[in-house]
């Protein structure tokens, strides 16, 4: 077969970094923007461009987190168990279970324990006034009649409210900040798991039953902190490659790498930006020709700082050959 | 030509100390202004011609250059009384800061230094924080800095003249604690005592359509500065009472901080007389229009032109369409050796296109070349010399479309010059750019030396990218009616005449037959396997396959899946996945981008004649429905429309079940979303039905070519609910979007759906909706433009130094190790398999 035998490996030289870049940066244009549906957790994820943005500026907190958390082994396909550690994890708050009602001329708040959905938590009547007792700490008299709770109280409309705001504030359960834990069943391995909105991993540390090794959460900077710059620079890979995925933007995985590995060099998760990657370049001119650039100038005056010229932006201010490419080696005559 | 070694190493920044102000200014301007009643520059003012000349026909005081010439030089002003740079004002009060008022000794005891410290956060607040001095006791009053340029201490304002002194004697050993460069930039430097003129060319005036001249912004502040400068020094030498002299100080403190920038905090930007701020140093270098990022990242080049582009099917993918008008502009030189001296010479003998147009000597001086020199040049033409000859056809071009997003927005093409006055361009390489012919404009550029000549040859000619480097999947891709073209010539049982087949091929440019079939005719598929290159074999389902059981493969009745043997398609359509894809891709990587390229430009040109022969249209018969189909449809609406009924009804009475983490409501507006999406969707399946796979829309969205099945839906059943925000519209009145429902009408056609197809027309309210819906659209569109720019401008300036060093491991500028082995196999991402 006539084949014409192609070397496929990277030459030497290829600027990969503007590659990646662009890869990245050109099916940005063609995103949607819109939100979207997580199978379980009923919430609009922010996925697409502003999720993108979101990584590449390694935030501190998703704008919307997800966790997902697995068993142990031996209740991977217990559903119940996963059901009860779910129970356990999930937030809830005072104002969650009841309503709360506010009446400003009697000077009360009626307080009705949804004992419904209470009991599915496993939390009863009394359970609340004895967390609401706690909070108010000695303010207003507490009266229960069935699931109705009454606080009279003997202030003034603007505390009213404020009292009203803490009462409803109050932690019953869970784990602060996961909400809306829901089960899904991995299709594929048979075993259930539990998928929750928020991002609380050092919490989860002291819960019993769930395998901590395989706990995975959509906050990069959670996983850095405890998991290691090793596993951030992965789950960044994988954020990523799920953003474009979803989207239907094949994207080859080894630009998306190289730009994880690039935001992971230093030892921990710098964003792509002014703060991050391009505000720790060596080059004064190339950190001026980006952003700030009074700020750069001056810096680098008081500092007596040199540039060496090594990088793209600094040789073409200077009109110089950028050492990259064919520029990166030089020619000599067979003699 | 020479080579250009590396000439600027590395490039110090400092400060300048006023000795060295004063050393290298040429001139001390004395005069508040500029030039004289006869339009003269005066001796000694700002204009000076010391500074360098901006007048044609003057020459420059310092080194006698001309205006092209002489690259202006420095003056100076000496201040009458030192002024804060305000640039620095913060880092002049957290250098008072950390050392002491009264003996100036960095605010920390020796011992306490370790080397590693210098420069720690922890070092500078220590000092920073000390309340008395550690070298002579003295107690530290806090210092203060209030932007843009006082500096507090305690409740008194320090004055310029004491900073300075201060500063001045802090030792150069505790600098380098405080985190200064003493060689480079002592801190009394940054209290200015004198101050440099930029030169001339910085600051030209310009002469107004009245013959007035307008000077710079930047001459503007430097009259106001040492105006009131030498005010100020005639109050001083009058001795004028304090109050003043402070004023005065003060005024030159603003006018410098405005002439060093004009957007300080605190203080009113310095106007011009017609109220505009002036756009001083700061504002010239900062920004998208700043110097940095306007002129210096980017540049403005020769040697390019621009034109709207138009489709040319039958020129190569390599090519580019040049009209003759910008052919005759552009030129190419050619260094004149030994071996083409002579062709040279002919070339310059002519008087029309191709002609040479600038002839350069060895002195390096270049001459237009015209009939009455054109003898004396020929004769002296020798090697070493330099013609420049107008564009022809073959020179590598680059040729560019904006937005420039990736690399594959710029490519080379080969010149072809054409009569009119558009670029040409082969319709495949349109996705690469991103073009289209509805009046897009794109930039052409010509390569003016040898080694960029190869480059763009070697590296960016456009066979060599039919493959993207971002996903490794076929970009310059033929399209709609190319693929509807090669669907229909290979399609089953076509079978062509000898005449017909003929006319195929050369319409493809091959001049010979395939082995015509038994029954003497030609089959499509065969006449199709002549473009293949011999040796190709390749098996892939296409878009056509409809995932029923088993795959038949070579017995697929809908000609589904393709099997091509030594370059012989045997079975299966083209269609978009192959045709534009797989098949191309494989043709590629197996037989390199000559081939790849042969392949479209001839399979292109064969597909436009097939098209033609065959016939291929679309009209409003396309959408026509029948009574019985109008009837179909209707009856599918309606159970949608009962359906979402039916589940408001469940809404009402609370037997609607909550979805997880929702409440009512939003659990109704999903479900109806998705009852009211999956009607519209299963009309799809009945309109296939009922125009038949024949149905020119259909088959194009079968194939790939163009459109989708929700167009054809859209047109001929109904365009189905809008949606603002991914919900149904909601905003208007109280209760209801429009006054023409009643208030809580959960309905469908309340709420945004649209039950009118395109050929029917929409209603009123419909059409309301269906506005907003779209507008929706392109405001997002807009917003995506620019955070998507934004985004990769930082994801580019971050990642631009990187490289793969000939181990494949990935290094910055700076040298540090990104990656030990690129992609972790070292393959280049267009050239390996797709992952």
């Amino acid at each position: 077969m006539p084949k014409i035998k192609q070397d496929s490996s990277i030459d030497a030289g290829e600027a990969v970094g503007i590659i990646a870049a662009q890869s990245l940066g050109e099916p940005g244009t063609q995103m949607t923007m819109r939100t979207f549906h997580y199978a379980g957790v009923a919430e609009q994820v922010p996925l697409g461009l502003p999720r993108l943005i979101e990584l590449v500026d390694a935030r501190r907190e998703p704008a919307k987190a997800l966790m997902d958390i697995y068993l142990e082994h031996e209740h991977r396909k217990d559903a119940k168990m996963a059901q009860k550690i779910a129970s356990e994890i999930e937030y809830v708050t005072i104002g969650d279970l009841c309503s709360v009602v506010e009446n400003f001329q009697k000077k009360e708040l009626r307080i009705t324990v949804d004992t419904e959905y209470a009991s599915s938590k496993g939390i009863k009547t009394a359970d609340v006034v004895k967390k609401m007792r706690e909070a108010l700490g000695k303010e207003g008299k507490i009266m229960t009649k069935k699931n109705l709770i009454m606080l009279r109280l003997n202030s003034n409309c603007q505390k009213m409210r404020k009292t009203s705001m803490k009462i409803r504030a109050v932690q019953m359960k869970g784990i602060r900040g996961l909400a809306r834990a829901t089960i899904i069943k991995d299709e594929k391995t048979g075993e259930y798991f539990i998928r929750v909105g928020g991002s609380n991993i050092s919490e989860l540390k002291k819960v019993d039953g769930i395998d901590f090794s395989r706990i995975y959460t959509n906050n990069i900077r959670d996983i850095e902190k405890h998991f290691g710059i090793e596993a951030a620079r992965n789950a960044l890979v994988k954020e990523i490659k799920q953003v474009m995925d979803l989207q239907g933007l094949p994207v080859d995985i080894r630009h998306i790498m190289l730009i994880a590995d690039a935001m992971c060099a230093r030892g921990t998760v710098e964003p792509v930006g002014r703060h991050g990657l391009s505000g720790g370049k060596f080059s004064v001119l190339a950190r001026a020709a980006f952003e700030e650039t009074i700020k750069h100038l001056v810096n680098a005056s008081i500092r007596g700082e040199e540039d060496p010229l090594n990088g793209v932006t600094e040789n073409i201010i200077i009109g110089q050959t950028v050492k990259l490419g064919t520029g990166k080696v030089r020619l000599a005559m067979k003699e | 030509m020479d080579f250009t070694e590396k000439k600027i190493e590395k490039i110090k920044f400092t400060l300048f100390s006023p000795e060295l102000i004063r050393k290298m200014s040429v001139i001390k301007v004395t005069v508040p202004d500029t030039y004289n009643e006869d339009g003269y520059p005066i001796d000694g003012g700002l204009m000076d011609q010391h500074m360098g000349v901006i007048d044609p026909g003057l020459r420059c005081k310092t080194c006698g250059g001309t205006v092209h010439s002489c690259p202006g030089h420095f003056g100076h002003i000496d201040l009458v009384r030192p002024v804060l740079h305000s640039e620095f004002a913060r880092i002049v009060a957290a250098m008072l800061k950390m050392t002491c008022s009264s003996c100036s000794r960095a605010l920390i005891k020796k011992g306490k230094i370790d080397q590693d410290m210098i420069g720690s956060e922890e070092l500078l607040s220590e000092m920073r924080r000390a309340k008395k001095c550690p070298h002579c006791g003295a107690k530290q009053e806090e210092i203060k800095f209030e932007k843009p340029t006082t500096i507090m201490e305690g409740k008194r304002a320090l004055l310029a003249i004491e900073i300075r002194e201060r500063l001045s004697k802090i030792p150069n050993e505790d600098l380098e604690v405080l985190g200064l460069d003493p060689e480079s930039a002592r801190p009394e430097w940054m209290v200015l005592t004198a101050l440099p003129i930029p030169p001339v060319q910085m600051r030209p005036s310009i002469i107004l359509e009245t013959g007035e001249r307008s000077e710079d912004d930047i001459t503007h502040k430097l009259v106001d500065i040492i105006r009131i400068n030498q005010r100020l020094e005639a109050n001083l030498n009058a001795g004028a009472p304090q109050l003043i002299i402070e004023d005065l100080w003060e005024l030159l403190q603003y006018h410098i901080t405005t002439y060093f920038n004009n957007e300080s905090a605190n203080i009113p930007p310095a106007r011009h007389r017609s109220g505009r701020p002036l756009k001083t140093l700061s504002q010239r270098l900062k920004g998208k229009e700043g110097r940095f990022r306007y002129n210096l990242s980017g540049k403005r080049v020769n040697f390019s032109s621009r034109t709207v582009v138009s489709p040319d099917p039958n020129i190569s993918i390599n090519e580019v369409g040049v009209p003759q008008y910008i052919a005759d502009e552009l030129t190419v030189p050619i260094s004149v050796t030994s071996w083409n001296i002579e062709q040279c010479k002919e070339l310059m003998r002519r008087t029309e296109y191709p002609r040479v147009v600038y002839v350069t000597g060895k002195d390096g001086r270049r001459r237009r070349l015209m009939d009455k020199n054109m003898q004396e040049l020929i004769d002296s033409l020798d090697v070493g010399w330099v013609i420049e000859r107008q564009l022809m056809d073959g020179d590598p071009v680059i040729f560019n479309r904006q937005p420039s997003l990736h690399r594959i927005s710029m490519m080379c093409h080969r010149v072809k010059v054409l009569p009119g006055r558009t670029f040409r361009l082969h319709v495949a390489v349109c996705p690469p750019y991103n073009a289209d012919f509805d009046g897009d404009e794109m930039n052409l550029h010509v390569p003016q030396t040898y080694e960029a000549r190869a480059e763009a040859e070697k590296l960016m000619l456009v066979e060599d990218q039919i493959v993207s480097p971002r996903h490794g999947s076929a970009i310059t891709v033929p399209n709609e009616d190319h693929l509807s073209g090669a669907f229909l010539l290979t399609r089953k049982g076509i079978k062509l005449t000898k005449d017909e087949a003929t006319k195929f091929l050369g319409a493809a440019g091959i001049y010979e037959l395939p082995e015509p079939g038994k029954d003497g005719l030609y089959s499509g598929k065969a006449v199709f396997s002549m473009l293949l290159p011999k040796g190709l074999d390749i098996e892939y389902k296409t878009k056509l396959c409809r995932e029923v059981g088993e795959c038949s493969k070579g017995s697929c009745p809908y000609d589904g899946y393709v099997i091509i043997k030594d370059g012989k398609l045997l079975h299966g359509v083209m269609e978009k996945k192959g045709f534009a894809g797989l098949l191309l891709e494989k043709i590629f990587r197996d037989h390199g981008g000559a081939a790849a390229r042969e392949f479209i430009d001839r399979a292109t040109k064969m597909s436009v004649y097939a098209v033609t022969h065959f016939g291929f249209s679309v009209g409003v018969d396309n959408y026509h429905l029948d009574k019985k189909m109008r009837e179909k449809i209707e009856e599918v609406r309606a159970k949608g429309i009962k359906e979402v009924e039916g589940l408001i009804v469940k809404y009402k009475n609370k037997t609607l079940e909550r979805l997880p983490g929702k409440t009512l409501q939003e659990t109704l507006e999903d479900h109806i979303m998705a009852v009211l999406g999956k009607t519209r969707d299963s009309t799809g399946a009945l309109l296939k039905d009922y125009f038949g796979q024949e149905n020119t829309s259909i088959l194009m969205a079968n194939i790939g070519s163009r459109g989708s099945m929700l167009n054809v839906i859209q047109m001929a059943a109904f365009l189905g609910q809008q949606a603002v925000r991914g919900a149904r519209i909601k905003r208007g009145y109280r209760g209801r979007v429009l006054p023409y429902f009643k208030t809580n009408d959960l309905g469908a056609y309340a709420k945004g759906f649209v039950g009118s197809s395109f050929m029917d027309g929409l209603t009123p309210t419909e059409y309301f909706f269906h506005a907003a819906g779209g507008r929706e659209s392109i405001v997002n569109t807009a917003i995506r433009t620019a955070r998507s720019g934004y985004m990769q401008r930082r994801l580019i300036n971050a990642l631009q130094d990187l490289y793969a060093d000939d181990d494949a491991r990935v290094r910055d500028a700076d040298g540090n190790l990104i990656q030990v082995v690129y992609g972790g196999d070292a393959k280049d991402p267009m050239r390996a398999k797709r992952l």
